[in-house]
């Protein structure tokens, strides 16, 4: 059929093209998309000025100070993604790991320690100014650390747990954690949170003197007169980080082994899984996104605040990841990238064209989280492998669907040799 | 001879902790028991009226708990599921109350007796059917359909279904506050000393008895009931004894939903309700329903009374008390500690699931 086609339009010229499309490596052809995505993406902040403002229903694209926020959360969603879509553990305290990334963003970048005096590759920070003032960059690989130890803390005494307790318990840290951070205000006197006030100002990001010198790149971001930009730029480059790793370790041993847990935990055990070591990674390595992506934003935002660090954003991210399709990388993203737009600007947009253009009069964005609500519930009884769902994980939903379709029929129950094992 | 007396010391032993040899968490568990037994006994000699005052507040806040509890323990005692929706179904009952109880029927301070109990008693069984009726509704629409979904699935679909609950209370009563103004005499039942306790206090306490003795009584005694235990149990043996599963399951969130409204009712009598009161109450009383077994309808009431009066102690005590900044933190330390050391809770039975 293929061929025929090809001898009748030989003239035609984009047949040329796709030939020559078809003759590229497998390889590039399936990478092609990515980079186009990327590329369209890395270019966004040139090209949103010269976007239609009066687009219906969203009114206007997000601009690039926007963007920053919604790169971060869907990195957040992309780690969120390693504990509840590889390895099946639902997390509902995912905000803690955020919490505690950005606060460690707080305590080593700031004035926040008065009592001493310590910089170490700081930019645009005088010497003369008190407190911990490490560069972000390092301040970056710090928080994630410390929160990947935070998430194995909390993982080790839990992770025994399954399914629901786990949930509960990772709840309970979620809640733990932010009133912790707004009551250690003074702690035998010792001020380590700044309570409710929260920690401001927190350094930005930059290069310093010598690489503004040698190849122009900012020496802060924060004074720099292309500041969103760069915040972008550098958003979008950990967000690709985190895409990359989750990529390499889904086919990695340990990635398979997630799966695997995910799928039978009795089995991968049986099968010779170590299950506490393999689901204390995957805590730790989905807590160190979220720790980067916390101090990050920490640092775009330039302060930590306690009111930043409700159950609705655990619940927000969990969302984004229901929403992709859990496990499914590709899903989570587009997912997370849409859910956080609504969030950030998209939803009071929709509310004011809604407004404008019907008799209605509702403050959609003060419903949001009902908004979330209802996308969870729905995409449950609907559609619960999500927008694009992973191959295995369809795959084992049917599979499920089928094995109950059996159970509803006594006789299976009957011929069933195990019983039913919850 | 030697080797058998050792056994029989084991044993021993064994008796002595409930069946298991003492193992290190159980050992930090009994640490950290004594040393809150500790705690309360240096306040009880700093300052004995404080501390029974606050421990009548305890045990009314307690008996608020018990009845929200018990909600989360008939549901997880037969499906299995967290069902995060419950406290919001208790804020938007409570919420719906102050509307009855203000704007439908116009109760205040100065209507007479029997008019205020008459007054509340129709409230009470109007709360009641609408409680009923949301929880039904939320098991109708989402739930059932998961029946045979990844018990992770129904887990997220819940708490979405809170989400949506508490939006539909923000949506319908606004952000503020709704309370009461005093319906129930404030003057005393009792005065010994300077420890003192109100009738309006003393109501909620008055109130959650019958309805747990009611409860008592339809679990263990009506047809239904054994049909819940037998669900509970193993549903597909269940359902093969003829047991009507669909039918039960709608049932227990009935009787839950029931339990919501009469606790909404209470606890804004008590306090004051708002839209998403629901959401932190749900987890503490979730918490006391851990505490005392997941299921065990004993140990839900139980379990509500120790957390009551936790919080109770945390923040009216002076001796080296937290105070009421960190009642969520310890309320959830203590979940987590359960959890760790004894998953099984107070009264339940060491299952599977929770080790």
């Amino acid at each position: 059929m293929r061929e025929r086609l090809r001898g009748v339009s030989k003239l035609e010229p984009l047949d040329g093209v796709f030939a020559a499309w078809r003759r590229l490596p497998h390889g590039f052809r399936a990478a092609l998309p990515v980079i186009v995505v990327i590329a369209l993406a890395a270019t966004y902040p040139y090209y949103v000025s010269s976007l239609p403002t009066d687009v219906p229903v969203i009114l206007a694209f997000p601009d690039v100070g926007a963007c920053v926020t919604i790169i971060i959360f869907v990195m957040m969603a992309v780690g969120l993604n390693i504990v509840v879509g590889y390895a099946g553990l639902l997390d509902l305290g995912y905000v803690a790991f955020y919490a505690i990334g950005a606060y460690t963003a707080g305590w080593l970048a700031s004035g926040q320690f008065e009592q001493v005096r310590f910089h170490f590759g700081s930019v645009g920070i005088s010497n003369e100014q008190n407190g911990i003032h490490i560069s972000i960059w390092l301040v970056l690989l710090c928080a994630a650390i410390l929160t990947a130890v935070g998430g194995i803390l909390i993982g080790l005494p839990t992770l025994r747990l399954r399914g629901d307790y786990l949930a509960i318990v990772t709840l309970g840290f979620g809640e733990i954690i932010p009133q912790f951070v707004r009551n250690a205000d003074s702690i035998k006197g010792f001020d380590l949170t700044h309570g409710t006030f929260g920690i401001s100002p927190i350094d930005s990001p930059g290069f310093g003197e010598h690489l503004n010198k040698a190849i122009g790149l900012p020496v802060n971001y924060q004074s720099s007169f292309d500041r969103e930009r760069f915040f972008f730029w550098t958003a979008l480059a950990l967000l690709l980080l985190a895409v990359f790793c989750s990529l390499r370790l889904r086919e990695s041993r340990l990635g398979r082994a997630w799966i695997a847990i995910r799928e039978d935990e009795t089995a991968a055990g049986a099968m010779g899984i170590p299950l506490m070591r393999t689901k204390t990674w995957a805590y730790a390595i989905g807590a160190f996104f979220g720790g980067m992506a916390g101090a990050y934003i920490a640092s775009f935002n330039s302060g930590a605040f306690p009111s930043q660090f409700q159950f609705n954003i655990s619940v927000f991210l969990l969302c984004m990841v229901i929403l992709g399709g859990m496990g499914s990388l590709w899903g989570v993203v587009v997912g997370g990238t849409i859910l956080a737009w609504l969030n950030v600007e998209g939803l009071a947009n929709i509310g004011s064209w809604v407004n404008a253009h019907t008799p209605l009069n509702v403050e959609v964005a003060k419903y949001q989280f009902g908004i979330y609500g209802i996308i969870i519930v729905l995409m449950m009884l609907f559609r619960p492998v999500g927008l694009i769902p992973e191959r295995r994980r369809a795959r084992e939903i049917e599979e499920g669907a089928g094995a109950s379709e059996r159970d509803k029929s006594v006789y299976a129950v009957l011929e069933a040799e195990d019983p039913k094992d919850n | 001879m030697a080797a058998s007396a050792r056994t029989e010391q084991q044993s021993r032993l064994a008796t002595l902790f409930g069946g298991r040899r003492p193992s290190l968490t159980s050992v930090l568990g009994g640490v950290f028991v004594a040393l809150l037994v500790a705690w309360l006994i240096v306040n009880l000699v700093e300052t004995p009226s404080d501390f029974f005052t606050v421990m009548l507040i305890g045990i009314t806040t307690g008996s608020v708990y018990a009845l929200i509890a018990l909600g989360y323990t008939l549901v997880y005692g037969i499906l299995q599921l967290i069902n995060f929706a419950h406290g919001d179904v208790f804020a938007l009952s409570g919420l719906f109350a102050s509307t009855i109880v203000l704007s439908l029927l116009g109760l205040s301070e100065n209507t007479s007796p029997i008019g205020i109990a008459g007054g509340l008693l129709l409230t009470l069984l109007i709360v009641v059917a609408f409680g009923l009726l949301v929880n039904t509704s939320i098991e109708f629409i989402a739930y059932r359909r998961l029946r045979n979904a990844p018990r992770l699935a129904v887990l997220i679909t819940a708490v979405g279904m809170s989400f949506i609950v508490q939006n539909i209370s923000l949506a319908v009563f606004d952000v503020n506050f709704r309370s009461l103004p005093p319906l129930i005499s404030e003057s005393n039942v009792f005065k010994i000393g300077s420890v003192t306790y109100q009738w309006n206090q003393f109501f909620a306490v008055l109130a959650t008895i019958p309805v747990l003795l009611l409860l008592t009584w339809l679990v263990r005694s009506t047809k239904q009931g054994k049909g819940m235990r037998a669900v509970s149990q193993d549903p597909d043996a269940a359902a093969i004894m003829g047991v009507n599963v669909n039918r039960t399951i709608s049932f227990t969130f009935a009787l839950a939903g029931g339990l919501a409204g009469v606790a909404g009712l209470l606890y804004l009598i008590e306090f004051n309700i708002r839209y998403d009161t629901g959401f932190e109450l749900g987890l503490i009383a979730f918490t006391a329903a851990v505490l005392g077994g997941i299921g065990n309808l004993t140990g839900a009431v139980l379990g509500a009374l120790i957390i009551g009066l936790i919080q109770a102690f945390n923040e009216g005590l002076g001796w080296a008390a937290p105070g009421s900044d960190w009642t969520r933190s310890i309320v959830f330390g203590l979940l987590i500690a359960i959890l760790v050391f004894r998953p099984e809770g107070l009264l339940g039975e060491r299952t599977p699931e929770g080790q």
